[in-house]
């Protein structure tokens, strides 16, 4: 740290320390799980429509021929699981901005939550962080056994402490910047669909 | 010395234009109502409010023991951690880490402390180019016009306001008002910029002490875009954002956005733990007065705000003013309570701007005393002299106001000799549902 730099530190640390008011505890905070949904998968599929995902909840026995005909236009199709191969796969991205000219891109994500809608992703999913913003579609995957109820529960996951990178992702980008009309998409992904399916191997991913 | 603005008189010429009034007032009242109906799916919002406040209290009272905590995590992270005493330094700081890199383009996410310190111009007098990523702040931006509200900057435009300017800028159709068609403009237009940009920068809505974590909530993405798309990634965060643990973000986050627009939580609430592999991340811990008001006994309390905006969308006057019209960065009854700690004389006017109904309060996630600190900056004004001759005149007509006054013909109070109440736009212009001693619920048509 430069001298300056260590002159501002100090300067306000000290005007902290002379002016802040007496200390105050901090409270226990619960989890409020009294109140929590009587059916984790249904309100995670209430909550993430209401958010302009989509949730697909029917067994989908064949993943290409699914996406293919979900995204029949998609030519570059990227895969961020093992079980699939898709047209490319995130290692073979040059450059972080080559992102963009994903079409379509899958993923598993570790985490729902069923009061948001939100599913969790960080770099070890994506491997490219910018997939989750510059890709045009995302379709990801989630075993219904890794719903959590509330958002308490959500940051104890251990990405929270670990990842340099994880974001809850609720649908797709979105603004309502012009006249207050929400629109999809913003400058993020166009669309979030979310398929509910086993994870193949529990032991799989590890975080 | 800077001249007082005169909110009441630029609220007169925004009162004038009756469509843009008319719509802002509408937007902004749908959205209280749309935080209502969230607060009301949630059986403990009441106690997560309590907790919301008391984990604040906790955290400012404690503040330089959790900066030096977050300061040490972040570093042990691999993030660059700097300090800045005043806007000036922040501004320093952020142009001498693109200068060492010979970096003349930044994208930027919406960031209220960098509106705070004019980092734009500042950036931009040195030859830096910095395109706006959020959807509504690069509208302003565009329209040479600061933000108008706190988290949806360009709210007070309508669709026409934008299609023009975008004809303007991008040669789009000016008469295509689709906002889907719109945002598609400003898609492709800045996209190339996005995608070829050597930096990028955000702010923060919360920082988290216990794991050294930036968190930002976007629902455009538009942050982690630009943090990520570049290798270079600067985050600026006032230094009173910080909170303890993962756990008291999660009572954070449950609030923020329910309040803000109604919506159970951003499409993207990111946290940035460290640099990305290749990459470098630098956080700038700002001041700007933020220490001083610590110790102000009666206004540390507006340190608490998580500028959710509930209490402007919420606020009479903010709704039928425009946020423009206080000249200020942050504005609404937020503002107005914040604003005097930059420059009391050039703000004396701005606590004046409220009906003191205490609506603002009361939908506050953070539970700050507003409309009293509202009233105790009128007081400080008095005591300071800051109060112009007429206006003391006028609050000294409005004490001697009967209690049930009379609407005129115009809606305006009158006194009971029959004139208009000088003060007219310090009276409630609406009774406020959640008010004290105002039970009554609002009576307009929102469709």
């Amino acid at each position: 740290m430069s001298s300056s730099q260590a002159l501002s530190r100090n300067t306000i640390l000290d005007s902290v320390r002379a002016n802040q008011p007496a200390a105050q505890s901090m409270p226990t905070i619960p989890h409020f799980h009294t109140n929590n949904p009587t059916d984790l998968v249904a309100t995670f599929c209430e909550s993430i429509a209401r958010m302009a995902g989509v949730v697909v909840t029917d067994h989908v026995p064949d993943l290409d021929s699914f996406l293919r005909t979900k995204f029949p236009n998609a030519k570059v199709i990227c895969s961020a699981i093992p079980e699939y191969g898709g047209t490319t796969q995130p290692a073979s991205l040059n450059h972080w901005s080559e992102a963009s000219t994903i079409d379509v891109c899958i993923l598993r994500s570790p985490m729902g939550v069923a009061e948001t809608g939100s599913i969790l992703l960080s770099d070890i999913e994506l491997q490219v962080n910018t997939i989750a913003f510059l890709a045009h579609d995302l379709m990801v995957l989630l075993d219904t056994k890794q719903i959590v109820a509330n958002i308490h529960d959500a940051y104890q996951h251990t990405y929270f402490n670990l990842r340099p990178y994880s974001v809850l992702m609720t649908g797709p980008s979105g603004s309502g910047d012009i006249g207050g009309i929400v629109v999809h998409p913003a400058q993020g992904v166009r669309s979030l669909t979310v398929l509910l399916s086993p994870a193949p191997d529990a032991g799989q991913r590890t975080g | 010395m800077s001249r007082p603005v005169d909110q009441a008189k630029n609220a007169e010429t925004f009162l004038a234009d009756t469509v843009h009034e008319q719509r802002l007032d509408e937007l902004l009242w749908a959205m209280r109502m749309r935080r209502d109906a969230a607060a009301r799916q949630v059986p403990e919002w009441e106690e997560l409010r309590t907790l919301a406040s008391e984990i604040k209290e906790h955290t400012l009272s404690n503040l330089s023991q959790y900066l030096i905590q977050f300061e040490a995590r972040a570093t042990a992270n691999g993030m660059i951690v700097h300090w800045a005493r005043d806007a000036h330094e922040h501004n320093q700081i952020v142009y001498d880490i693109l200068a060492e890199q010979g970096i003349d383009a930044l994208i930027k996410s919406k960031s209220m402390l960098t509106e705070e310190c004019e980092l734009r111009p500042f950036l931009e007098r040195r030859g830096i180019r910095v395109t706006e990523t959020d959807l509504g702040e690069r509208i302003q931006q565009l329209d040479n016009q600061p933000p108008g509200h706190i988290i949806g900057p360009s709210i007070h435009k309508t669709t026409k306001d934008v299609a023009v300017l975008f004809s303007q800028k991008y040669g789009s159709d000016p008469n295509n008002e689709d906002a889907a068609y719109l945002a598609g403009v400003m898609r492709e237009n800045t996209r190339p910029d996005i995608l070829k940009a050597h930096a990028g920068m955000t702010g923060a809505n919360f920082v988290v002490a216990e794991t050294g974590a930036i968190v930002v909530a976007t629902n455009e993405g538009n942050a982690d875009l630009s943090a990520h798309t570049s290798p270079l990634h600067i985050c600026s965060v006032g230094i009173e954002k910080i909170i303890p643990t993962r756990e008291s973000l999660a009572v954070f986050i449950r609030l923020l956005t329910r309040s803000a627009t109604g919506d159970t939580i951003t499409q993207y609430t990111s946290t940035f733990r460290g640099p990305r592999k290749g990459a470098t991340m630098h956080v700038i811990l700002v001041d700007n007065g933020r220490s001083a008001r610590l110790g102000m006994k009666r206004f540390w309390h507006s340190l608490k705000c998580i500028r959710c905006a509930a209490c402007m969308n919420t606020c009479p006057v903010y709704r039928r003013s425009g946020g423009l019209s206080y000249g200020s960065t942050y504005m609404g009854p937020i503002g107005i309570i914040m604003m005097p700690t930059f420059e009391i004389r050039k703000y004396s006017e701005l606590p004046f701007a409220s009906t003191l109904n205490g609506s603002c309060t009361n939908v506050c996630p953070v539970k700050i005393d507003i409309h009293e600190q509202i009233y105790g900056w009128r007081e400080v004004m008095e005591e300071n002299g800051q109060i112009q001759v007429v206006k003391k005149e006028a609050m000294r007509v409005a004490d001697a106001q009967p209690s049930d006054p009379l609407p005129d013909r115009h809606g305006h109070t009158v006194n009971r000799t029959g004139s208009p109440s000088p003060l007219r736009h310090l009276q409630p212009l609406e009774c406020m549902g959640q008010a004290p001693g105002c039970p009554g619920s609002h009576n307009r048509n929102i469709s």
